[in-house]
């Protein structure tokens, strides 16, 4: 039986409304194809946290040496003027030590334990809301925070320790000379204050590292490219973040096989701690630790020509403590 | 939603009127019904817990430097008989934990197999998706033809005949299809990961749509899901779709005969069969009051006869009770030492067929072995983990069960495809491309359950005052090196060499590169000098673990890779002179 005309148009109708709709998608989303043309250049997401503070007469070096390792880290801050200087009440203060190697305190493959819980109890006397200790780890991360002792350190200390995790890396701009989009570690750059707690150490590509080696630590991604042009890169992540306040721990400190050691001959204990405004400076002063000069690390002379900071320490108002 | 309500009370039995005489059960019977559902529930939450908990995922208060999993969570296997009796024929002992399965055969000498119908979390899977699975055969008399015993169900006799000698002579492959394995390796490598890949895609989503605070929410949902079901890092396996298309293959062979796998595969279920027979729990019946309802059979899980007119397959029984359960009449009785009139408790199989399943398991493992995988043109690639012995003596013990590949915190370690053979297959190798071993963990030793990788301290693993445990040798691809071949400074593989003193070292060279770019005036470029560090292996330092080849930037074919030559477990496949023992092939 033929269908009625009612039914007919119904029946075309329909076939309409499909052939339309797919004509609809194809105009909507047709695709010239070609490779794309390069978007607007983004300005860089760079994270600056240094102190906004005019020309005052607080010195912006510390050099504490001979004692325990937290009682050298509570000298050393003390003598920049105390940590109220760098965290006001209600901060949500980061602390990023170097947490990198499946290595245990006595290796100085990793912050000391100590220097870091000082910090984070002395973060919180100052009033911060909230003290996260994390740092992104080249070996197994579980297994880093915890044979380094930094995990129990911390969290007995009263801070949030995140171990990273994947999702909580997110591409970020760096806009650098070699870096350009990278996945960066988002525990530790969304917060109100960051003070680095990077350990100095022998490094047998980049000869010496210590403060601005230490925001390796904040990118994810396949960072092992980053060797290709190391000094760079460095000068590159010192661009990125400038934290509120270094503080160095050289405690006990690998002299040789670094970065991550694993002879307790390689060490020697040198009851240094050193906290400062000045992420180049710090580097500058530091490398002597092992016995190098400023001009045999390139990378300290590239952050310098940035205006990142001065490679000439001793122009800085130091103090011993 | 009505529809769905009346089927779940259907399901659950609430409203259904009792046919026939409509008996009621015995209290006790009805209690026991309900105690087996929990039984059930409460070990496959066990054994999903167990495995979730196969991962090290650190921990605040730790103080000691050594880690070991606080938790037995090779529980299941270590109580598993099957396992066991591979393990005893294949080397002659009983390894540590598994004196447990001990346990599980007193009580199948007790109560016959409650292992299957009570704990198995591997048969409570099937026995829910044979519930839940309701098709055109699932209902009525389709239901109770597809409940009747079936010759089929001789094949998971012969199969565990078929492993067990395969075991005596050589490979303990049976693993391939012990439940509890088979569990293991495709929940954990296959089902969880899934559900990780899944969520955080879709968490990844919601969170670039939503704002600040649902980034904030779905952080939080992930790190909690990455601190207790999975970890921190999405795990991939090698090749392990295979694994997961038989699970859900075998799972949907319940759509068609409902516990295909408990009735028909299991050779778990068949080794506990054989010891059934001694049982001193069983069921009796009366077949003269039995009114031919088949409403045992409706809802029989072994398809071991329960109805009247025939013998009751003790062997074949899981002892979930249901039958008793459904008999409106007062037929079925359970009871200690019951009346044997109506029962056959010796599994009802063929002579010749056994024997000859027998005699094929036994000699398949020393024919397979002609092809090129052990003793010649062995596999550069089988890198097995540290601590595992002797590859004759692993086959002898590996089962198959994936518990290492689960715990390894660096998804290194992964299922053979055929790269170990055919008797290889699932067995554990390092992909260090993947994840790399490492340098202090011996966590994988720490969960075997057999003794294939050994429980080694982190002293003999790393070689304090003695030898390291090598698995293994690193090998430059020179012209993929950036130093050796293109000018450029790297040396990360130096840097991650976990050594002490370094397996690999560099040699400081200056070399001549042309530059990149022309000069104006068309000439060549100019040649300049670059100074480089060029690594090297020390193949009497270095123990294979794989950290070079893992963070070698080269991302498609790595410059450095390692293979088992000059591993520790082996006194053949060597290099250097001085290891070599010339009384072996």
């Amino acid at each position: 039986m033929d269908p009625t005309r009612r039914d007919a148009l119904k029946r075309i109708g329909k076939a309409g409304l499909v052939l339309g709709t797919a004509g609809a998608i194809a105009k909507l989303g047709y695709d010239p194809g070609g490779f794309g043309v390069a978007g607007p250049s983004a300005r860089p997401q760079t994270r600056d946290f240094r102190l906004r503070e005019g020309a005052g007469e607080a010195p912006d070096m510390a050099i504490a040496k001979t004692g325990t390792a937290t009682d050298l880290t509570r000298r050393a801050v003390d003598a920049l003027g105390g940590m109220k200087r760098f965290i006001s009440r209600g901060d949500v203060v980061v602390v990023k030590p170097n947490i990198g190697w499946d290595r245990t305190a006595v290796h100085a493959a990793n912050t000391n334990p100590e220097v870091v819980a000082e910090v984070v109890r002395m973060a919180y006397d100052a009033g911060a809301k909230t003290v996260v200790v994390t740092d992104a780890s080249c070996n197994e991360p579980n297994r880093c925070f915890q044979r380094s002792g930094i995990w129990k350190h911390a969290y007995e200390a009263g801070a949030e320790v995140v171990i990273p995790a994947e999702h909580r890396f997110r591409n970020m701009r760096l806009n650098g000379e070699v870096l350009s989009d990278w996945p960066v570690y988002t525990a530790l750059v969304n917060c109100d204050k960051i003070i680095n707690v990077p350990i100095a150490k022998h490094h047998n590509l980049s000869k010496y590292t210590a403060a601005m080696k230490n925001w390796y630590g904040s990118l994810g991604g396949r960072r092992n490219r980053l060797h290709q042009n190391i000094d760079v890169s460095i000068a590159d992540l010192a661009t990125f973040i400038q934290p509120t306040l270094t503080v160095v721990d050289a405690y006990r400190v690998l002299m040789r096989n670094g970065p991550q050691g694993g002879n307790v001959a390689d060490t020697k204990q040198l009851q240094t701690v050193i906290a400062s405004t000045d992420q180049v400076a710090v580097d500058a002063y530091g490398c002597q630790l092992i016995g190098r000069k400023r001009e045999e690390v390139p990378y300290i002379q590239m952050a310098h020509d940035r205006g990142l900071g001065t490679q000439h320490w001793e122009s800085l108002r130091r103090v011993d403590a | 939603m009505n529809r769905a309500l009346a089927f779940l009370k259907g399901k659950l039995g609430s409203t259904r009127k009792r046919p026939g005489s409509g008996l009621p059960a015995r209290p006790v019977i009805r209690g026991l019904v309900w105690a087996r559902r929990g039984a059930q529930l409460a070990f496959f939450a066990l054994f999903m817990f167990l495995l979730f908990e196969t991962a090290f995922r650190g921990s605040f208060a730790a103080t000691d430097e050594r880690v070991r999993l606080p938790l037995p969570v090779e529980g299941f296997l270590l109580a598993d008989p099957f396992v066991a009796a591979m393990t005893v024929l294949a080397t002659g002992s009983v390894y540590r934990g598994l004196a447990w399965s001990v346990g599980v055969l007193a009580l199948t000498l007790v109560f016959g197999r409650v292992f299957c119908g009570w704990i198995c979390p591997f048969g409570t899977l099937h026995h829910f998706f044979g519930w839940i699975f309701p098709s055109r055969y699932g209902k009525g008399n389709k239901r109770v033809e597809s409940n009747k015993t079936r010759p089929r169900q001789r094949v998971k006799y012969y199969l565990m005949f078929a492993f067990l000698a395969a075991s005596v002579t050589g490979s303990a492959i049976g693993g391939l299809f012990d439940p509890i394995c088979v569990a293991v390796r495709a929940i954990g490598l296959g089902v969880v990961p899934a559900a990780q890949y899944v969520t955080g895609t879709a968490s990844a989503e919601v969170g670039a749509v939503g704002g600040r605070n649902v980034q904030a929410a779905t952080d939080t949902a992930q790190d909690f899901l990455a601190t207790t079901v999975w970890q921190s890092k999405q795990f991939y396996f090698h090749q392990t779709w295979f694994i997961v298309v038989l699970l859900v293959a075998i799972l949907f062979m319940n759509r068609i005969i409902p516990r295909f796998w408990c009735r028909v595969l299991c050779p778990l279920g068949a080794f506990l069969g054989i010891f059934a027979r001694f049982s001193l729990f069983g069921m009796e019946k009366d077949h003269a009051k039995c009114t031919d309802c088949n409403l045992c059979l409706v809802h029989c899980q072994g398809a071991d006869s329960p109805q009247g007119g025939v013998k009751h397959r003790q062997d074949e029984c899981h002892m979930c009770l249901n039958c008793e359960s459904a008999c409106p009449e007062d037929v079925i009785k359970f009871k200690f030492l019951p009346g044997r009139e109506g029962t056959t408790a010796v599994p009802d199989l063929g002579r010749r067929t056994t024997i000859a399943s027998a005699a094929a398991g036994a000699v398949a493992i020393p024919a397979t072995r002609i092809t090129d995988v052990l003793d010649t043109n062995y596999h550069p690639k089988v890198i097995r983990p540290p601590g595992a012995v002797e590859e004759r003596e692993f086959l002898e013990r590996c089962i198959r069960c994936a518990e290492c590949m689960k715990v390894c915190p660096n998804n290194a370690l992964h299922p053979a495809w055929f790269e170990a053979g055919v008797e290889g297959l699932w067995t554990p190798i390092l992909i260090p491309r993947i994840g790399y071993c490492e340098h202090s963990c011996v966590l994988c030793g720490d969960v075997c359950p057999t003794g294939a990788i050994q429980k080694i301290t982190e002293e003999q693993k790393m070689g304090v005052d003695q030898k390291p445990i090598s698995v293994g040798t690193a090998f430059y691809d020179l012209g993929r090196c950036l130093p050796w071949s293109m000018g450029v400074p790297c040396i990360v593989c130096e840097e991650f060499c976990p050594t002490s003193p370094k397996a690999i070292w560099v040699e400081e060279v200056d070399v001549p590169k042309r530059a990149s770019e022309a000069p104006e005036d068309g000439s060549e470029p100019p040649m300049e000098s670059v100074h480089v560090q060029r690594p090297h292996v020390d193949p009497s330092l270095c123990i294979g673990c794989g950290a070079c080849e893992k963070v070698c930037p080269v991302q498609d074919q790595p410059a450095v890779y390692v293979t088992n030559v000059g591993e520790t477990r082996s006194k053949t496949n060597v290099i250097l002179l001085e290891n070599t023992n010339y009384n072996q092939l």
